[in-house]
């Protein structure tokens, strides 16, 4: 029962992926921008490696409704392979985005979401993550992808605001910053549309 | 000041500010974070916490009890089985007239094992004495952690006060928040000055020793005279709660109940989520409300009774069994506190979301439609079903 001024967003990853972070940051940020946020992730018999869920309502007004999110505007699916298990289209708003984690492009993803129609953007949060971290993280170049193509937060006030949330965050490892801001960076270049 | 944190952080960051004498500490799924986050505090010396971690929640209500008996403020956290272990401590605290404040996260009740929301955990320790307070997001949460001591130390009440809130949905959803200073918080919450203790050296006396059948009764009747002068209480220290933070609290939650002919009698966040539900059937003419019950022991049955007057149907929804084969516990209390009304709205039990069985607004848009039938037809039957199973034929 998303209304216009709501943008509602819907995560998919493994377990220990960090896409539950990464909607959690998402919500931070947001509220720093003065947004009304939820970020919730959704629990199971959680363990490495199984199918997560994760969920983002961002919008001008206080929102109340506490129930999951059947029909988001956007799906960010931060595990390639969850696409052979889980329905990711599942309730995807014709006029929004599924935003994948892949090396392959848009035109590529495409053909593996049979009946979904809208924009498939890619961006390849892998190889960021483990060209700039060293290691693989996809969650912040996720992160990244997501509000650059859903244009939810304003990108430059979004990066200002991540890089105080980091500084918050990291207080005890101020040396990853600098990494992280630079993958969030690439990953708004890179993130393809199609 | 405007923050963002989730439940579990907001209760934790509430019980920093007040600062307790002592927390009982142990784990369980979904409010292990509560006593975390708290650990950091006490490691870097924010509060002066008595930290006590044990080897069960039989014990860490067990530490709560020798410490508040002892004449200090003590707070603990815990959901689900949890809960139920603490079961026989629940009734030592509310009998001996312990102010304790428990943060309760709702989770279900094993078995099967299950780690999600329902209110089973906190229904089956209705009848412990405790007082019971619920929250429908993190705000509330905050705030009635903040208003728990003063209720529970006024001399007139002394009782255990257990804040109750929706285990995930509320615990692990980070949303926006307002917090009050530390500084207006200690005021609010002023010293704990205890009349009597344990180690008050001019009149040091026992606490919980065994009670004759001479006496047992009086003792009884005392505590079930605390419960009831613990209304007048609750009130007045919502009163006094938004002098400071501007938020209103009363027994329960009235929303759009003006002119409602069709309501629904819940806890928690569902109540949010049913909120949008009512703001939707007004736009579409339906005079829908809804009563989100805050406080549930002590029941605010005259007030709810009231409330409810001049409604043609209502739907009782329980996030919990009960297996009491008439329906669930917030069902029973309703109905009976209706008995006294000349003329009664149609009556209907609802119980739903158990295990974390998701409720969205179509589900909460249906109670209404059967309803709007019922106020037509009169037909209540079948008064009691369960929403969103899979294996029958959905009756709602």
């Amino acid at each position: 029962m998303a209304t216009n001024d709501m943008v509602e967003i819907r995560w998919h990853g493994r377990g220990g992926q960090g896409a539950k972070m990464a909607c959690l940051l998402l919500a931070d940020v947001a509220a720093l921008e003065g947004k009304f946020v939820q970020g919730f992730p959704e629990y199971g018999p959680e363990r490495m490696g199984a199918p997560i869920t994760a969920y983002n309502r961002i919008s001008e007004k206080r929102c109340t409704i506490h129930s999951n999110i059947y029909y988001p505007d956007y799906v960010v699916v931060v595990d390639e392979s969850l696409l052979d298990s889980v329905d990711v289209t599942g309730g995807l708003k014709e006029g929004g985005a599924i935003i994948i984690n892949t090396p392959s492009s848009p035109l590529e993803m495409r053909e593996r979401l049979p009946g979904w129609t809208g924009k498939v953007c890619t961006i390849d949060a892998r190889r960021i993550s483990e060209e700039i971290l060293g290691t693989n993280f996809p969650n912040t170049a996720m992160l990244a992808a997501a509000v650059k193509v859903s244009g939810v937060l304003e990108p430059g006030r979004f990066l200002a605001n991540i890089e105080e949330s980091f500084k918050h965050k990291f207080a005890a490892k101020p040396q990853v910053i600098a990494g992280n801001m630079a993958t969030l960076k690439k990953s708004m270049e890179e993130v393809q549309v199609g | 000041m405007s923050n963002r944190l989730s439940g579990n952080e907001a209760v934790a960051y509430a019980m920093k500010q007040i600062n307790p004498d002592v927390m009982g500490a142990f784990p369980i799924t979904p409010s292990t974070e509560i006593p975390e986050y708290f650990a950091n505090y006490v490691a870097d010396g924010e509060v002066n916490t008595e930290y006590v971690t044990v080897e069960s929640e039989h014990s860490s209500m067990s530490v709560c009890i020798a410490a508040q008996a002892a004449g200090a403020r003590s707070v603990s956290a815990t959901s689900s089985c949890g809960l139920a272990l603490m079961y026989e401590l629940l009734y030592v605290a509310a009998s001996s007239r312990l102010p304790i404040t428990l943060a309760c996260v709702n989770r279900a009740l094993t078995g099967p094992i299950n780690i999600n929301n329902d209110h089973s955990d906190s229904m089956g320790a209705r009848d412990s004495g405790w007082i019971q307070i619920y929250a429908e997001n993190n705000q509330e949460a905050y705030d009635n952690i903040l208003m728990a001591m003063p209720i529970g130390e006024t001399p007139q009440v002394r009782l255990p006060v257990m804040t109750c809130m929706d285990g995930f949905i509320t615990s692990h959803a980070v949303e926006n928040i307002e917090l009050l200073e530390t500084n207006a918080v200690r005021k609010f919450i002023g010293e704990y000055n205890p009349e009597n203790y344990l180690l008050k050296r001019e009149n040091p006396l026992a606490v919980g020793p065994y009670d004759v059948s001479a006496y047992y009764m009086e003792h009884k009747v005392l505590q079930a005279e605390a419960m009831k002068a613990a209304k007048a209480r609750i009130l007045e220290v919502a009163a006094e709660f938004e002098k400071i933070s501007g938020r209103r609290y009363g027994l329960f939650e009235e929303y759009r109940m003006e002119d409602a002919e069709l309501a629904l009698v819940l806890i928690g966040s569902s109540a949010g989520t049913a909120k949008a539900a009512v703001d939707q059937l007004r736009a579409d003419g339906v005079k829908a409300g809804l009563v989100k019950i805050r406080v549930f022991r002590p029941f605010p049955g005259e007030e709810l009774a009231r409330t409810l007057a001049g409604t043609r149907a209502v739907a009782v929804m329980d996030k919990s069994e009960g297996f009491s084969a008439n329906g669930g516990p917030l069902f029973a209390e309703t109905r009976s506190a209706l008995y006294d009304l000349k003329e009664r709205p149609y009556l209907i039990n609802i119980v739903y979301g158990l295990g974390g069985r998701d409720v969205k607004t179509e589900d909460i848009e249906k109670v209404f439609g059967r309803l709007a039938d019922i106020a037509v037809t009169g037909e209540t039957h079948p008064v009691y079903t369960h929403m969103g199973q899979r294996s029958k034929e959905e009756i709602v």
